[in-house]
């Protein structure tokens, strides 16, 4: 018999070592998320993850599941807050998304619209980020970059190259390219590495492939993303 | 109570920096328009061609601010309509007229009405009748408290549908999966 917690009144059991993220996946709760990524190492930076065991907030992707938790993950006061973190992502880039060629498969905009995001409330940053279009198969398009790391994990832990890094600190925090010249053209980044499949957004793109799927047909037109979590409701389902 | 419900209410609506996208869309309610007006009243619109709006219930703002007339435009608007929505992308995130806002608006003025291809004797129009084009494209709630918004490159007649037939119940606006969408 395995130990279980608490999640919404739900009893979840868990693997020694699991984390809550891991456990509510495993019998299907969508937790939101955005830096956790199945096959990585968890990073807990974007926070959107966040739920309260025992009264207390923090990380569930980096939180490891214990006998007897009261977790609360799907809350009018949760969802409030990841809708808030949402919404600072939206303003602090540039995100257009009907000019964006992830736009239907990306998973900030699906959690936006998992959360009821109407509006990015705030003031829009509109910065300056120009996009890095050296490479001839691949292009950056730093605008769109919600600093997950996804890429940097992917490069460094599974493509062994390194060649992404986060660099900066708070609100100058930024995407950098391990070259001298700091363009992509000049590392040996490659089509099929593990680091240019896994963005979560539309930033690191191939080149002469936007749009190929139609409108209809993209990842979550046909089902929310919590939909994607199997045996998962959606947040908004009583 | 009978003669309030049976008083129409009044609708505004009007496009600053938008393309009038929004506004097809909102046609695209095709047959429902009959039901909605049964229910509503138009008060400046492209659809009434009334030029200063009125005291409205209901006021709907395609687009985002570009220029002067625009912020002067969404004012009156505010200072006239309970209910003011956002519809669309642009209203809602400046859209794609703010995808110039990263370049100073004279090296945009130069370049479209100076140094492009095919311009003879090019100038930058400074005609006093028009409009001063702001530095940067904004989204209106930058400027005025939104009440609803519809996100969407256009929403969807549907979409749109939904918000105004919740608003008219007394509802807050909910769209659900498929509804909500930003592109
Ligand atoms: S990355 Fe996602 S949220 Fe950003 S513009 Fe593209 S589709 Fe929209
Ligand atoms: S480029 Fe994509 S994967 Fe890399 S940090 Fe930015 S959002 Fe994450
Ligand atoms: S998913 Fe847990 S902090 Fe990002």
């Amino acid at each position: 018999m395995s130990d279980t917690f608490t999640l919404d009144g739900r009893e979840i059991p868990f693997e020694p070592g699991q984390t809550i993220m891991q456990a509510a996946l495993a019998a299907g709760v969508y937790i939101p998320r955005l830096c956790y990524h199945p096959e990585f190492k968890p990073h807990g930076s974007c926070k959107l993850c966040t739920v309260k065991v025992n009264g207390r907030h923090t990380a569930s992707c980096t939180y490891k599941a214990a006998p007897g938790l009261q977790v609360e993950s799907n809350t009018e006061e949760l969802n409030t807050e990841r809708r808030t973190l949402v919404q600072m992502l939206f303003v602090e880039g540039n995100h257009f998304c009907p000019s964006c060629e992830k736009s239907g498969d990306c998973q900030l905009q699906a959690t936006a619209y998992e959360l009821g995001m109407m509006s990015p409330h705030f003031d829009h940053f509109f910065p300056d980020r120009p996009v890095d279009a050296s490479h001839p198969d691949l292009l950056l398009e730093f605008n769109r970059c919600i600093l997950c790391s996804l890429c940097v994990r992917a490069s460094r832990d599974v493509d062994r190259k390194n060649v992404f890094a986060l660099a900066g600190r708070g609100i100058h925090s930024h995407l950098i390219v391990n070259a001298a010249s700091g363009r992509l053209a000049d590392t040996n980044v490659a089509l099929e590495d593990k680091a240019v499949q896994v963005c979560p957004v539309g930033v690191i793109l191939k080149k002469r492939r936007g749009f190929a799927v139609p409108i209809g047909q993209r990842t979550y037109d046909a089902a929310p993303i919590s939909g994607h979590v199997q045996g998962s409701a959606s947040l908004t389902e009583e | 109570m009978d003669v309030v419900e049976k008083k129409k209410l009044k609708v505004a609506t009007t496009s600053l920096a938008g393309c009038f996208g929004c506004h097809m869309s909102f046609l695209d309610i095709d047959e429902r328009l009959f039901e909605l007006v049964q229910r509503v009243e138009f008060d400046r619109s492209p659809l009434t061609d009334i030029k200063e709006v009125g005291p409205c219930d209901i006021g709907i703002i395609e687009g985002g601010l570009c220029n002067a007339e625009n912020v002067h435009v969404l004012k009156e608007f505010r200072r006239q309509c309970k209910v003011l929505i956002a519809m669309g992308a642009c209203a809602v995130n400046g859209g794609l007229p703010a995808q110039r806002n990263h370049l100073p608006l004279t090296d945009i003025l130069s370049e479209v009405y100076l140094s492009s291809p095919g311009l003879g004797n090019g100038l930058i129009p400074n005609d006093p009748e028009l409009p001063l084009p702001l530095n940067q494209v904004h989204p209106i709630h930058e400027v005025v408290k939104v009440d609803v918004f519809i996100p969407g490159c256009p929403p969807s007649g549907d979409a749109i549908w939904k918000v105004l037939t919740d608003l008219l119940s007394g509802q807050d606006p909910r769209l659900g999966h498929g509804l909500i969408h930003y592109d």
